[in-house]
């Protein structure tokens, strides 16, 4: 039996289908006496608080208490990488920021008791684009660097020169779960928090600092979260910390719970990028020198906008070797949401930027620009413009021709001119890129995770581990591999909620690892257990340890076949000689080095490879598109969960597809996000969905040194999404005479509009930012 | 035993037709009926016309084929009365305002957004909720199709997708892939999951003609 590697619904599921999965808000009903907290808000961009007096609120009938910086017994600070992030701020940072709370019986109340609070402020200029910040050098960092020869001697040798910008918008999470979280005193003098957090071990390190009290007396747990993408990796805590804050100052339940509106004005999105660059390139389309900086809007605090913007650089290359390479990251402090994580984090910018040069590159030659593409693609033996080789870099190329072969790239090719020859006013375009995603924290010391399992004398078992679950399917994974080391069947094990008092210090569920480091750690767990099984089961058994095997629930004599004894009786055995039946594992990703002063190192412990191919077809009178037709193929190595695989790549390219094609931030004029629901803020809906969307596995693709053999998926699919900008381009192209197409991101159907205009030679209307909108 | 194929639960015929029969009368014959019903069950529902509130106010909600007293304000909805004050947690509150699906529930035998429903106006209703569908041990056809062809990730979207499928299903025993699309467009994942549930509201389509020839 092989649990491992088999398709199996998500471990949830039937949670999910019937409506009996229990998330963080929907515990709300079992903790009597439970207040509900509403915040103040600021109404400016930026501006001092000069006066707040919440007492006011408490005339409100059902106010139970106010929460102001002067209940905080601990630091007044949530930052998660820099104390940047005042709980309760004297100088407001953006447009809505909290100021105070208020805790009454309903949330109702509580909201009718915030209205009532006063405040008074000293307003502020602001800081609302990129390129005003950049132009105050309002900075929380940079500029970070990595570099490689001498690319502006390059440049002046290269034949050709191409020197461009582009602005690549933001994205918002939209999980459909809203920031939540439960605190309350627990019966032995500490607090305990439900969180929808991806990161319960920081969770509970804000709720600490926040209350001034030592870790230990902290508990967060995290049932399942309904998505998060990235947008809870650290801005979880906050609404954590004020639930437990409220819970510390009043003894009773607090319940904090973002409605929508309130999430999308109040919590970080993906960072919008503006990236300028230079190229060289010869007359085939090969790179020869690249030199670029990217600023980021990185919003009101540092975050993590640091390694997002590290991420960015990294991934400047995508899957192409560039011999001088200079590039440099500057993130711009502005007075808006503080951006933060998001599946990708800043990968897609990054390779964004590089499609963006080599499409540009491609139709500046008239070269097809797979062709383009191709021919700058990574060779075995080459390393980054950061020093780290690019192994298995043949893989780039085999995917993109068997993709090419599979997807009958060439006859669509033909039959996409032949239509566009026969329409004027609609057109096909065609594109496929690739993905070379690094996995890994770039922060090392986060590639470290813990397991603990827990085997009762029945046989059946309790694996604890450091991941969250948010959709990724990663308890899925776990259980099958706890399932597959023991030689269990799935039913055996159950995966336990995420608590930090089970493991401790763990590391956020991010960067496509959580796979790779906590099925790692449940296996050392495994295996250590079957260590302490096999001499007892052998003694059963009549033959030696080392001859004992687990699968399908028994224990087996290798060489005897017949002869089997249950699992249950050997842990049975075991319990009464005296052995113990838990094991606490742990993996730290080796080998893994960067330097940030030099720029050098090997941060990634592999490259995740893929490519797509997708097809298009856009209206001349609208700008509006169609994705007629998707192909990916991914290397995923050895799947664990083919099922969950498989989800992860089509709906990653689904959200990837939605942020450069639908999905617009837009901020107004005072710093508001003007995009605050789902009704302004266009998602993927089922009228995006591609009609033809085929996804295959790279076959033979085993990764030594990683679980299973498997490699990460969570992020890479994201960036496949990229094929149906370049291939929205290649229609918007056939529209002109040809030549350079310039376009900024995302790809909105008025956009595309202007775009065909402009290559028509029609622009005779400017758009003019009269409306007093700001795109980000 | 094995991982991959938890056996398929058999499609649970007896009661799941008789108890769809029964709403499927209701819809059709009679708002009236159900909703005369409903008036002696709440005593102190609010006359037609008049003013009530703002404070709480008794109201009776038939839920899955049982009347449930409750007391809201009556600015509160069908779905913060679920949630909040009936603890039936399996709709979900996501965009607050309309637009996304996951508090779909269906009333009179059509789906609706409860999030934009007033809970005293639900009254006289009959309201059918995802605990109503059948739990995990006897799941309904359409909650088995998107468990068979793994059509969530998260899971927060599904329950009110489960719903509104069932809805169109009710009503379009014969769907084209076309007509789930426009069908169902009322829904958002943001996991992505459209590919899984296009399969899987076909094949609950298939199971529940099924399901009813053989009933």
């Amino acid at each position: 039996m092989k649990i491992a590697g088999h398709p199996v619904p998500h471990e949830s599921a039937r949670g999910h289908v019937t409506g009996e999965a229990l998330y963080t808000d929907d515990l709300a009903g079992r903790f009597p006496q439970l207040l509900h907290a509403w915040p103040v808000l600021a109404p400016h961009a930026h501006a001092m608080l000069t006066q707040l007096d919440a007492s006011p609120a408490l005339a409100e009938p059902g106010v139970h208490a106010t929460l102001t910086v002067d209940d905080v017994p601990g630091e007044n600070d949530s930052g998660a990488n820099r104390r940047d992030e005042p709980l309760f701020p004297g100088e407001t940072m953006y447009h809505h920021q909290p100021v105070a709370w208020v805790l009454a019986e309903t949330l109702e109340a509580a909201r009718r008791g915030a209205g009532r609070v006063h405040a008074t402020y000293e307003v502020l200029p602001a800081l609302l684009t990129i390129p005003d910040a950049a132009g105050a050098e309002s900075l929380h960092a940079g500029p970070l660097r990595l570099h490689r020869g001498d690319p502006a001697a390059e440049l002046r040798k290269s034949p050709y020169r191409l020197d461009g910008s582009f602005e690549i918008g933001g994205q918002e999470h939209f999980y459909l779960e809203t920031m939540a979280s439960i605190a309350w005193l627990d019966e032995s003098g500490g607090v305990a928090v439900h969180s929808s957090t991806q990161h319960p071990s920081q969770t509970q390190e804000v709720v600490a600092r926040v209350l001034g009290v030592p870790r230990h007396l902290v508990t967060v747990e995290c049932l399942r979260m309904g998505g998060a993408f990235g947008g809870k990796e650290v801005q979880a805590n906050p609404w954590a910390a004020i639930a437990a804050l409220g819970a510390w100052k009043t003894r009773r339940p607090v319940r904090v719970r973002l409605p929508r509106v309130l999430d999308m004005a109040l919590t970080g999105k993906r960072h919008p990028f503006l990236a300028r660059y230079s190229a060289g390139f010869d007359e085939e389309g090969r790179l020869l020198a690249l030199e670029a900086t990217l600023y980021s809007d990185g919003g009101w605090s540092l975050d993590l906008s640091e390694p997002v913007m590290w991420r960015a650089l990294f991934h400047l290359d995508n899957a192409y070797y560039v011999p001088a390479v200079d590039v440099s990251g500057f993130v711009c402090r502005t007075h808006k949401t503080s951006q933060t994580a998001f599946r990708g984090f800043g990968g897609p910018q990054g390779m964004l930027a590089i499609e963006d040069i080599l499409d540009r590159i491609a139709r500046r030659l008239s070269l097809p620009p797979e062709v383009v593409r191709e021919r700058n693609f990574y060779r075995e033996g080459q390393t980054t413009h950061y020093g780290q080789p690019v192994k298995d870099a043949g893989r780039i190329s085999a995917i993109w021709q068997q993709l090419l072969q599979t997807s009958g790239f060439a006859g669509r090719r033909a039959a996409i001119a032949e239509f566009n020859a026969a329409h004027p006013h609609r057109k096909r375009g065609l594109a496929i890129t690739p993905v070379k995603f690094g996995i890994s924290f770039t922060a090392a010391f986060f590639n470290q995770a813990g397991a603990l399992v827990l085997v009762y004398r029945d046989g059946s078992v309790q694996v604890n581990h450091g991941g969250t679950e948010m959709g990724q399917g990663l308890h899925t994974k776990i259980r099958q591999i706890a399932a597959e080391s023991l030689g269990l069947p799935l039913d055996a094990v159950r995966i336990m909620p995420t608590r930090t008092d089970k493991v401790p210090n763990t590391s956020p569920s991010a960067a496509s690892a959580s796979t790779d480091m906590n099925g790692a750690a449940v296996a050392d767990a495994c295996d250590q257990l079957k260590a302490r099984l096999a001499p007892v089961a052998g003694a059963m058994l009549g033959c030696p340890p080392d001859a004992v095997s687990f699968s399908g629930g028994t224990a087996h004599g290798r060489g005897n076949p017949v002869q089997s004894v249950g699992f249950a009786e050997v842990v049975e055995a075991a319990y009464r000689q005296r052995i113990a039946l838990f094991a606490q594992g742990y993996y730290r990703t080796p080998g893994l080095h960067f330097n940030q002063k030099t720029g050098q190192g090997e941060p990634f412990h592999y490259f995740a490879f893929g490519a797509a191919v997708t097809e298009v077809e856009v209206d001349g009178f609208t700008g509006e598109h169609r994705v007629l037709r998707v192909d990916i193929l991914q290397d995923v190595g050895d799947s664990v969960s083919p099922l969950i695989d498989r989800g992860q790549v089509e709906g990653g390219f689904v959200q990837g597809l939605g942020w450069l094609t639908l999905e617009e931030l837009l901020w107004d004029a005072q710093g508001r996000v003007a995009t605050a629901g789902a009704s302004t803020y266009k998602l993927p809906s089922w009228c995006e969905l591609p009609e033809v969307f085929n996804v295959d596995f790279l076959e033979r693709a085993t990764e030594p040194g990683v679980i299973f053999g498997s490699k990460a998926i969570g992020e890479p699919p994201l960036m496949l999404a990229i094929s149906a900008r370049e291939a929205l381009r290649d229609a918007i192209g056939a529209f002109g005479p040809g030549g350079v197409v310039a376009l900024d991101s995302p790809l909105t159907p008025e956009r595309i509009y202007w775009a065909i205009e402009k290559g028509r030679g029609n622009l005779i209307l400017q758009t003019t930012a009269d409306s007093g909108v700001i795109r980000a | 035993m094995s991982s991959k194929k938890d056996p398929q639960l058999p499609a649970e015929r007896k009661g799941r037709f008789s108890r769809r029969g029964f709403i499927r009368g209701v819809g059709i014959g009679g708002g009236a009926l159900g909703a005369g019903l409903l008036e002696k069950e709440a005593t102190a529902a609010p006359p037609a016309g008049g003013v009530v509130g703002p404070g709480a106010i008794p109201i009776t909600l038939n839920i899955n084929g049982k009347p449930v007293n409750v007391s809201v304000e009556p600015a509160v909805t069908l779905s913060d009365a679920l949630r909040d004050y009936l603890d039936m947690t399996g709709s979900k509150r996501v965009c607050d305002r309309g637009t996304c699906g996951a508090c779909t529930v269906i009333m009179n035998g059509k789906s609706v957004y409860s999030c934009t429903v007033l809970a005293i106006d639900a009254q006289g209703k009959n309201i059918e909720t995802i605990e109503g569908l059948g739990g995990p041990d006897k799941m309904h056809p359409v909650s088995q199709a998107f468990w068979n062809n793994d059509a969530q990730q998260c899971g927060y979207c599904t329950p009110g997708f489960v719903m509104a499928c069932k809805g169109f299903l009710d009503e379009h025993p014969n769907p084209s892939p076309e007509d789930v699309k426009h069908g169902l467009g009322g829904n958002l994942c943001r996991c992505g999951t459209y590919m899984g549930v296009r399969k899987a509201v076909l094949e609950a389509a298939a199971a529940m003609k099924g399901a009813k020839k053989n009933g």
